[in-house]
């Protein structure tokens, strides 16, 4: 039996309050909350968030096999970007990766194939950032996120969901379009779109339901993805006179999530359903995709997108701006960091990307980085590779520097002692300066250093363990 | 095995120091001419009697070249050294080593830097090629680790080792005011340094050293040559250096309260000049006081207070030009700002002055006759650093 092992959903930290738009534009925005990926967050490190989440449920990373990765705004047009995640996820290098992209429509078409493949385990990751004009309605109705599905045979491990059927039916039309690099989305009028996916997403779904020997009436619960709003409202309007509850589709508190979204609603649409409930992704995007799922008995693991969005930190929409580059600001007056070194970071790639450093077997010091020598008794070559990024670590020390250049200055550093042995100094993240405690507990997160050169920086940073702040008890 | 120290077997026979300044108007090659030759001439002696040079400098120039070109030197060997910020110490202890070894008579001990030219305020190191993993903090956000850790380690009031800082840094205007050198001549009281806005952990642009160019020199001979000279050399009474091996930013042990290089610099400076009691047999220390938190560090370090209580002996005026061991009488760090080649032979310079009497009398220190100086020079950061430890006496033992 072929299915999903298990999904997640990663929410960043930040949230922008629509309201805050018009209050500095004077008009737009609308009700409700979007997610913001942090100034150091890209579809890259918002994929490896979701992604560490799926691998951490107790699968055996050595059995993927593939690992495919959709976006509509890759990091490098020439470069792939799978790689990168890849390396960060320390899959093995057997793995064949797929870019699925650019296009909204690579992320739904990647979970297609996924379940009609062979391979044994097959990681389906997605990660967007969603931006557009100041004022404009792909602004204040996007979210940032990521997203990760792992696909599988039950012989791998069991599933949460069995996969019962699907349809897709593609049509080309012109609904949005956006020229590489542009900023802003263009969209035709939008009755035009949606008459088109009204069609396309009955079709689908008649089909699925007929491959999988189902009516509406069987289907508990389905989930719509889709880049505006009214996409999908006649086929939603239909099984919710079935009796199948639509879930909401994360718009109002999330925003449309771009390639992430289809797999963030999988996996919402999995947390709230109940073993042998059967349900249904609807993903429209230049086309429609209809999967149909069985719910399993098996649990899922890590914070639910429920939770994820009841949590977050407020943020000002003038830092958004900057964030995105949308309102270019004045850097600190310091040399830009220099680019990386191609070879440099590949030769301590399991450093870098899979934060991965070594035990001195004789001492038992953990060396972060990597070392060949231990600092205690000098032993040479005798350690273990030691991977640290899913440890947690608690704040030694720390401070706040004003000085040194950041996309997003103060830089808040701190000394992490880590669970088990093991210090490193790394710079924090997804907190307010003010909130950092001597003795904080921290998480390990995968984050864009910066950029050089047109070359893209990753490497550890540290934030804040669930229910380590509580803001507002500055000393 | 061991470090054994040369003392008593070379000489400073002659120094020379620039004004420490933003210099627009001077390159690296003026500021080096103007260090050698203020030196030399004072000996009546011509570059051409120099049998070998050490240049520091951190990233003004490259190989003796920087050097040698200026000064159009022939057939003379010149070497350009690089340990951190204690490079103007590198390039004095290994002329001291080459006169020490009998390889050369006369050697002599450049330092310069040209931090100006950067277009950038504070030091900018030039990049080196890496993985793209390094943290990219200020040499202020590295040392204020310190003051947070210290505070919580000694149960001190956060507030009041804030005003420990400031006094610290207060202190060493006070004396910087006095010097004609120095970049910044202003006093500056300890309130209105408490007030001023922090820039890195609690510390404000007023715990930081300034921001100069500048460079001095130094002259080396043998012992029994400096007479030929001088009448009042300064001996070589121990140089140490330690190069640590970054086990702090590995260590869970290190608590950010104390830079172990520094103490075990000083503990094998203190052996090979026979001091078992620095704060009584000195006469004066210039140490690294690249921010007030350092210095404070460095007074336990250097074995001058006892662990946990410099700050009280820092409040008390201990170190103060009229204290009991008066640190950083020219003004430090602090007023005449740190071009990294220059620094080490700097404070070199400011006990060649205390020690013969010539320091002005607005700014001469009571305790001379005590006859020893240390010089305290390090590089790098809490957890991996360099550090070196010079003790210059004006007697020969």
């Amino acid at each position: 039996m072929r299915g999903i092992i298990t999904a997640s959903g990663y929410l960043p930290h930040w949230r922008l309050e629509r309201s805050a738009i018009a209050a500095v534009l004077g008009s737009g925005g609308g009700a409700g909350t979007r997610s913001v990926a942090s100034y150091d967050e890209d579809p890259v490190t918002l994929g490896v968030a979701a992604a560490r989440v799926v691998l951490a449920s107790g699968i055996d990373a050595e059995l993927v096999d593939s690992l495919s990765f959709a976006t509509t705004a890759p990091v490098y047009a020439e470069k792939s970007g799978a790689p990168l995640l890849h390396a960060a996820l320390r899959l093995p290098g057997s793995v064949s990766t797929l870019d699925a992209g650019p296009g909204l429509r690579g992320a739904a078409s990647a979970l297609r194939n996924a379940l009609h493949s062979s391979d044994r385990l097959v990681a389906v990751v997605a990660g967007d950032v969603r931006t557009g004009l100041a004022g404009s309605t792909d602004e204040s109705g996007g979210g940032d996120a990521g997203a990760a599905v792992l696909v599988g045979d039950d012989s791998v491990g069991p599933l949460v969901a069995e996969f019962l059927g699907d349809a897709s039916a593609t049509h080309e039309f012109l609904d949005r379009w956006r020229a590489p690099g542009e900023l802003r989305v263009h969209a035709w009028e939008e009755r035009f779109g949606q008459q088109r996916y009204d069609d396309l997403s009955v079709d689908a779904w008649d089909r699925a339901l007929a491959a999988c020997g189902l009516t509406d009436g069987d289907v508990a619960r389905v989930a719509v993805s889709a880049p505006h709003a009214r996409a999908g409202a006649v086929l939603a309007k239909r099984l919710g006179a079935a009796g199948v509850e639509v879930t909401d589709r994360l718009e109002r508190s999330v925003g449309f999530c771009g390639a992430a979204h289809p797999g963030l609603l999988v996996a919402d649409l999995l947390e709230r359903s109940s073993p042998g409930e059967v349900v249904a992704l609807v993903s429209l995007a230049d086309g429609a995709d209809v999967t149909v799922l069985r719910r399993t008995e098996a649990t899922m693991s890590g914070p639910t997108v429920a939770e994820q969005v009841d949590g977050g930190s407020a943020l000002p929409y003038g830092k958004y701006l900057a964030w995105r580059g949308v309102l270019p600001v004045q850097p600190p007056n310091r040399p830009e960091p220099a680019r990386m070194s191609a070879s440099a970071a590949e030769r301590r790639s399991d450093w870098k990307y899979g934060f991965v450093g070594s035990r001195d077997r004789s001492s038992g010091a953990l060396h972060l980085p990597p070392a060949r020598v231990s600092y205690l008794g000098q032993h040479v070559d005798d350690m273990d590779p030691t991977p640290v990024a899913d440890r947690r670590a608690t704040v030694a020390t720390f401070t706040v520097d004003s000085l040194a250049y950041s996309p997003s200055p103060p830089v808040v550093f701190a000394v992490c002692d880590f669970e088990g042995g093991g210090r490193l100094p790394l710079e924090l993240t997804d907190v307010a300066a003010a909130d950092v405690r001597i003795g904080m507990e921290v998480e390990m997160t995968f984050r864009r250093i910066g950029t050089a050169d047109g070359i893209a920086n990753y490497f550890w940073k540290a934030r804040p363990a669930p229910g380590s702040v509580t803001p507002g008890e500055a000393d | 095995m061991g470090s054994h120290g040369i003392a008593d077997r070379v000489a400073i026979v002659s120094m020379g120091c620039t004004p420490f300044r933003e210099h627009w108007d001077r390159g690296v090659d003026d500021l080096a001419i103007d260090a050698t030759l203020e030196s030399l001439s004072a000996i009546d002696l011509r570059p051409a009697d120099v049998d070998a040079w050490w240049l520091g400098t951190a990233q003004s120039g490259m190989s003796g070249i920087t050097l040698a070109a200026p000064l159009k030197l022939e057939g003379v060997p010149v070497t350009r050294v690089e340990n951190y910020c204690a490079t103007g110490s590198e390039a004095l202890r290994q002329a001291c080593y080459a006169v020490a070894s009998g390889a050369y008579d006369v050697a002599a001990a450049v330092g310069v830097e040209k931090v100006k030219d950067s277009g950038y305020q504070g030091l900018n190191a030039f990049p080196i090629p890496t993985d793209g993993t390094q943290r990219t903090l200020t040499a202020a956000a590295m040392f204020s680790l310190v003051a947070p850790a210290y505070a919580r380690k000694y149960g001190v009031d956060p507030t009041e080792l804030r005003r420990t800082l400031a006094r610290i840094a207060s202190k060493n205007h006070a004396n910087g005011a006095r010097n004609p050198r120095a970049q910044f001549r202003r006093e500056m009281d300890v309130d209105a340094i408490c007030r001023m806005p922090e820039v890195a952990g609690m510390l404000s642009v007023f715990d930081c050293a300034g921001v100069a160019d500048g460079a001095a020199s130094a002259v080396v001979v043998r012992a029994e040559d400096a007479h030929r000279y001088t009448d009042a050399p300064l001996y070589v009474k121990a140089l140490s250096f330690v190069a640590g091996n970054g086990s702090g930013l590995l260590d869970p042990d290190y608590d950010y309260t104390h830079f172990p290089e520094c103490e075990m610099a000083a503990r094998d400076a203190y052996a090979q000049a026979g001091i078992t009691d620095p704060r009584r047999e000195l006469a004066m220390a210039e140490v690294h006081d690249c921010f007030t938190p350092t210095e404070l560090v460095l007074m336990e370090d250097l074995g001058f207070s006892d662990r946990g209580t410099a700050w009280q002996d820092c409040e008390a005026g201990v170190f103060d030009l009229h204290g009991e061991l008066p640190v950083n009488t020219d003004g430090g760090l602090k007023s005449f700002g740190h071009p990294v080649g220059a620094s080490g032979l700097r404070m070199l310079f400011e006990c060649w002055l205390q020690l013969r009497g010539e320091a002005p009398e607005d700014r001469r220190i009571q305790t001379a006759d005590r006859g020893l100086a240390l010089t305290h020079n390090l590089g790098g950061y809490p957890g991996e650093m360099v550090s070196f430890v010079g003790i210059w006496g004006s007697d020969r033992g």
